[in-house]
């Protein structure tokens, strides 16, 4: 069970992008669609359970004091095999439109993050479910940015058209919108977490009306 | 390819390095690099100040360096002359693809290092204003794609002081950036928002309404 939660925890409550907000710039830069987000999350996800693995099991031998360099070098070297990969694969149209953001995973916090607080500490398996769950977490999170994206900015998902009534706002899949965008949902997720916060602490008190719990949010 | 080592120095593509740089393509605002700092130390006039020109510094001086890097160590000797290990690996290997990111990366943490260790020495005054942000800027993106950009994602090759410049025009870019984005959120702590959207929500969203602004510089190019 204990195992489980390693897994799921990178999912939801430690979601990389909306709850720790790390990793920002391959967020919005590779969002604007679906099919993008995708690879990148995978490619990322690869990295990330790769380079956990790695640094876990050589956690007796790195030095404290240089812990840093080493783990961008392992980084570095999953994140080249993950770039030639996807060169060699994956169509000319989605490498270029990833562009510099594969080498970029490199300074992903999200990795580097994982290695730090997680891979550094703990068994092989583990850091592998954690991992493994951030990875998953990640991708989620593009998915839903990218979907809500390509859908308003070129009125399509996965390339299909909506509808053939909608004209499409470009905006949403230049600069601006990526940024609106991300905010947006970044305040929808807080809205969920402090409602359910509020729910939850209520609730062990004693049970409240709906009209009392309002009140005693708008005291806060 | 570039024949040899003989610069001519263009003004005109200079100022369009500038503005392209520093305006059009900003590396925040419109080409999302930096986003880490950007979010994380633009609570504060002084400390976003203080990042923006350790970033500039650092951005400049890896510019140089990883040119350097690219032209004399990955590239191979035929296309660029002379590399220093083509007495082993032969004429026509090129390490780029293989050894782009891993170089790189370490070049950058290491330049940090002795940055780090020059300043705390010798000039502990700006040490003292800059020293917290400098190990930031290793794991800081826009960096590492100044590097990439200069050397691999252009079509013409770009040459040693126009490289170097468009470093530190890129670091001008982001500094502007943070000092008007700090300028913003000051103000934003006061208003009275929604529990929800308070802090990095509504930052996302003034970033919004700053990328659209810098769109229309656009024409400049």
């Amino acid at each position: 069970m204990k195992l489980l939660k390693e897994l799921t925890k990178g999912i939801f409550r430690e979601n990389p992008t909306f709850v720790l907000v790390l990793g920002l710039c391959p967020t919005l830069a590779v969002t604007v669609s679906v099919v993008n987000g995708f690879w990148m999350a995978i490619a990322t996800t690869a990295v990330l359970v790769c380079s956990n693995v790695i640094i876990s099991s050589l956690r007796r031998f790195i030095p404290q004091e240089i812990r840093i360099p080493c783990f961008i070098v392992v980084i570095a070297s999953f994140v080249t095999m993950a770039d030639l990969t996807m060169q060699a694969y994956l169509s000319e149209s989605i490498n270029k439109s990833l562009g510099i953001f594969i080498p970029l995973i490199v300074v992903n916090c999200i990795i580097l993050g994982r290695a730090e607080a997680f891979a550094a500490k703990h068994s092989v398996f583990r850091s592998f479910l954690d991992g493994l769950g951030s990875g998953i977490g990640f991708l989620l999170a593009l998915l839903l940015i990218s979907a809500v994206r390509e859908v308003i900015g070129s009125g399509a998902l996965l390339g299909l058209k909506v509808s053939k009534a909608y004209q499409p706002a470009y905006i949403m899949i230049m600069a601006p919108g990526a940024f609106l965008v991300m905010g947006l949902l970044l305040g929808v997720f807080n809205t969920l977490k402090l409602r359910r916060a509020a729910g939850t602490s209520a609730a062990c008190q004693h049970p409240v009306t709906a009209v009392e719990l309002k009140e005693r949010r708008e005291n806060n | 390819m570039p024949s040899g080592l003989h610069y001519t120095v263009d003004m005109g593509s200079f100022f369009t390095i500038i503005v392209s740089m520093v305006f059009v393509s900003n590396f925040v605002l419109a080409r999302f690099l930096g986003l880490c700092p950007f979010i994380g130390v633009t609570k504060r006039t002084d400390s976003a100040f203080g990042m923006g020109m350790a970033v500039t510094f650092v951005m400049t001086l890896a510019s140089a360096v990883t040119w350097i890097i690219h032209r004399f160590v990955l590239l191979p000797q035929s296309a660029s002359g002379f590399n220093i290990f083509a007495r082993f690996i032969g004429n026509d290997t090129s390490l780029v693809p293989v050894l782009k990111t891993v170089s790189y990366i370490l070049v950058i943490a290491t330049l940090v290092q002795f940055v780090e260790m020059f300043l705390r020495k010798s000039v502990p005054a700006l040490y003292e204003s800059l020293g917290i942000y400098l190990p930031l800027i290793t794991t800081n993106c826009a960096v590492l794609g100044v590097a990439l950009l200069n050397t691999t994602a252009t079509e013409e090759v770009l040459t040693f002081p126009a490289a170097t410049f468009q470093g530190f025009c890129a670091g001008v870019g982001f500094l502007l950036v943070m000092l008007l984005m700090s300028g913003i959120r000051e103000h934003l702590e006061t208003l009275p928002l929604p529990e929800a959207m308070k802090g990095v929500p509504i930052a996302l969203v003034c970033t919004a309404l700053m990328a659209l602004a810098f769109m229309g510089f656009g024409g400049l190019i």
